[in-house]
């Protein structure tokens, strides 16, 4: 029985020697990178250059480019980026740590799955921004309520993944371990919790896809600092090219996020002999 | 160590209500140090009779006593082989050679047994190698040494070497035959494989029928390495396959 999760099975297939496949998924890459900028060029062109859409055009690559160099130079930008990224991993880390006990104890004990089923699958499916006047109500700064908001987003992923990781444990495994006299935690700690791993780094990378959308919105309410505020802000004084460049940063910090948890990911997977 | 078997029913409950019986008032007494085998075709209940035998599956009736004591979960004590190797893909050869030791606390002697073992498994120069870069055999052979490092009085081997090709599997049989002949534990070794069973056991208890049960147990007084050309191995081999085909055709007609 082979545990893989499908992420990397897909990495397994090699076609032809390993420079080449490189070399074949690095052409692939840039094809795409290709396209966007063609789609990005073509569409701004056709709505932008209509008339009546001209104040607009400040969204158009040309200029959206020039404001984004110009971003790399502005000490608020980089605050605002950090500010943003301070908040997602405090979010997400007190996701963390609620969810993956919770998520092993579920997958752990049957009765438990069973009981916490219903009210997981319904609260999961609450927008998280429907929370937001709740959060404003309860907590008396805004920056705990946007901790409360990403929270509550990326809980839920984690719970569910690391239970489900943990019910796809190889049941050999656990029949070995039980042979040779484990308990019921060194089962926990010493199968369940280290076969979980690829599981909860997937969890992880979910929530923190989760976690990056929710976070622009949640800015918007009455912060002075963080990405979506300063957009909100460019969107207010009409600075559309400096709107566009903030988009593509938002952009750029998502994809590098997400990719660094994909590299540590990959050091966790293990082919299963 | 001796296992008793009294009376020993396994039912599975079945999706409608009904209950699917594997096993029925099997009786089977292992005396110490012999290497028993359980002979029989797929799906004839070996492999669960070896699950009760380690306390992995409860009874549904009956009793299995080892030394006397009622068996009621697992035992670092009989240990289990599987035929799938069952290695932790996250620890090295090493490491999971020493996992249960380490999990009971067993730490003394602890490096000096591991070494003996690598060194008896043929394993030396693979100990920090990780399981999915060793081949089906070599894999196997880290789990026997993981199932051996506790000096288990009972071996319980369930089809071990099924899924090894011919060359490897006797290589590992004849392996298994001298380690068993100097650590003198009891083994019960399960498999389809007739060939397998004459060259390997002290005693062959063919399994089958309907319901499921002990069909005849034969005593196997051939001298280790064992010939499978010999006379004595023919003849038994003979006796096996014309006991299988009878109740083969009993059960056509029944």
């Amino acid at each position: 029985m082979q545990i893989t999760p499908h992420l990397f099975q897909k990495r397994l297939k090699k076609p032809g020697p390993n420079g080449r496949y490189v070399m074949f998924r690095v052409g692939y890459a840039l094809l795409g990178i290709g396209l966007f900028i063609f789609l990005w060029v073509a569409g701004g062109y056709l709505v932008f250059t209509r008339p009546g859409y001209e104040q607009f055009s400040g969204f158009l690559p040309v200029p959206t480019l020039e404001a984004f160099r110009g971003l790399l130079f502005e000490d608020q930008f980089w605050q605002s980026v950090w500010a943003s990224i301070r908040r997602v991993i405090i979010g997400i880390t007190i996701a963390f740590v609620l969810g993956l006990p919770l998520g092993l104890l579920i997958g752990f004990y049957e009765k438990l799955q069973l009981t916490t089923y219903t009210p997981v699958q319904f609260l999961r499916m609450i927008s998280p921004l429907s929370w937001m006047p709740v959060a404003l109500l309860v907590f008396h700064s805004f920056e705990s309520a946007i901790y409360f908001l990403i929270t509550m987003a990326t809980v839920w992923p984690i719970i569910l993944n690391t239970a489900h990781g943990v019910s796809q444990v190889n049941p050999h495994w656990v029949n070995m371990a039980r042979n040779q006299g484990a308990k019921d935690y060194q089962l926990l700690m010493k199968i369940v919790v280290p076969a979980s791993i690829p599981y909860i780094l997937t969890s992880l990378r979910l929530a923190l896809g989760v976690a990056w959308i929710v976070l622009v919105p949640a800015e918007f309410l009455g912060i002075s600092s963080g990405l979506g505020y300063i957009i909100n802000d460019a969107r207010d004084t009409m600075e559309y090219d400096r709107l566009g460049a903030i988009i593509i940063a938002i952009g750029f910090i998502g994809f590098i996020l997400d990719g660094s948890i994909e590299i540590i990911q990959r050091m966790f997977s293990w082919n299963v002999a | 160590m001796t296992i008793q078997m009294e009376k020993v029913c396994k039912r599975f409950p079945q999706p409608a209500g009904k209950e699917l019986s594997v096993l029925e008032d099997v009786d089977l007494v292992i005396g110490e140090g012999e290497f028993v085998i359980i002979l029989g075709e797929s799906g004839c209940g070996k492999s669960t009779l070896l699950n009760l035998m380690a306390g992995l599956l409860p009874l549904s009736d009956g009793e299995i006593r080892v030394k006397g004591t009622r068996v009621a979960r697992p035992h670092p004590s009989r240990a289990m082989l599987f035929q799938q190797p069952s290695l932790l893909p996250w620890l090295n050869v090493e490491e999971n050679i020493v996992f249960g030791c380490k999990l009971r606390g067993e730490k003394e002697n602890l490096a000096v047994r591991t070494a003996q073992l690598i060194e008896i498994m043929g394993l030396s120069g693979f100990e920090k190698v990780k399981p999915h870069e060793l081949s089906l055999g070599m894999a196997q052979r880290v789990c026997l040494a993981r199932a051996m490092i506790g000096h288990p009085q009972i071996l319980l081997l369930d089809e071990p070497f099924a899924s090894l090709d011919t060359i490897t599997r006797s290589h590992l049989q004849e392996e298994l035959i001298e380690f068993w002949m100097v650590e003198k534990f009891t083994a019960v070794f399960v498999t389809h494989d007739i060939d397998e069973a004459i060259l390997m056991g002290t005693k062959v208890v063919l399994l089958g029928g309907r319901p499921r049960g002990i069909l005849q147990a034969y005593e196997v007084n051939l001298n280790y390495p064992r010939d499978i050309a010999s006379r004595g191995f023919f003849l038994l081999r003979s006796a096996i396959i014309k006991k299988l085909r009878e109740s083969f055709d009993g059960r056509q007609e029944g």
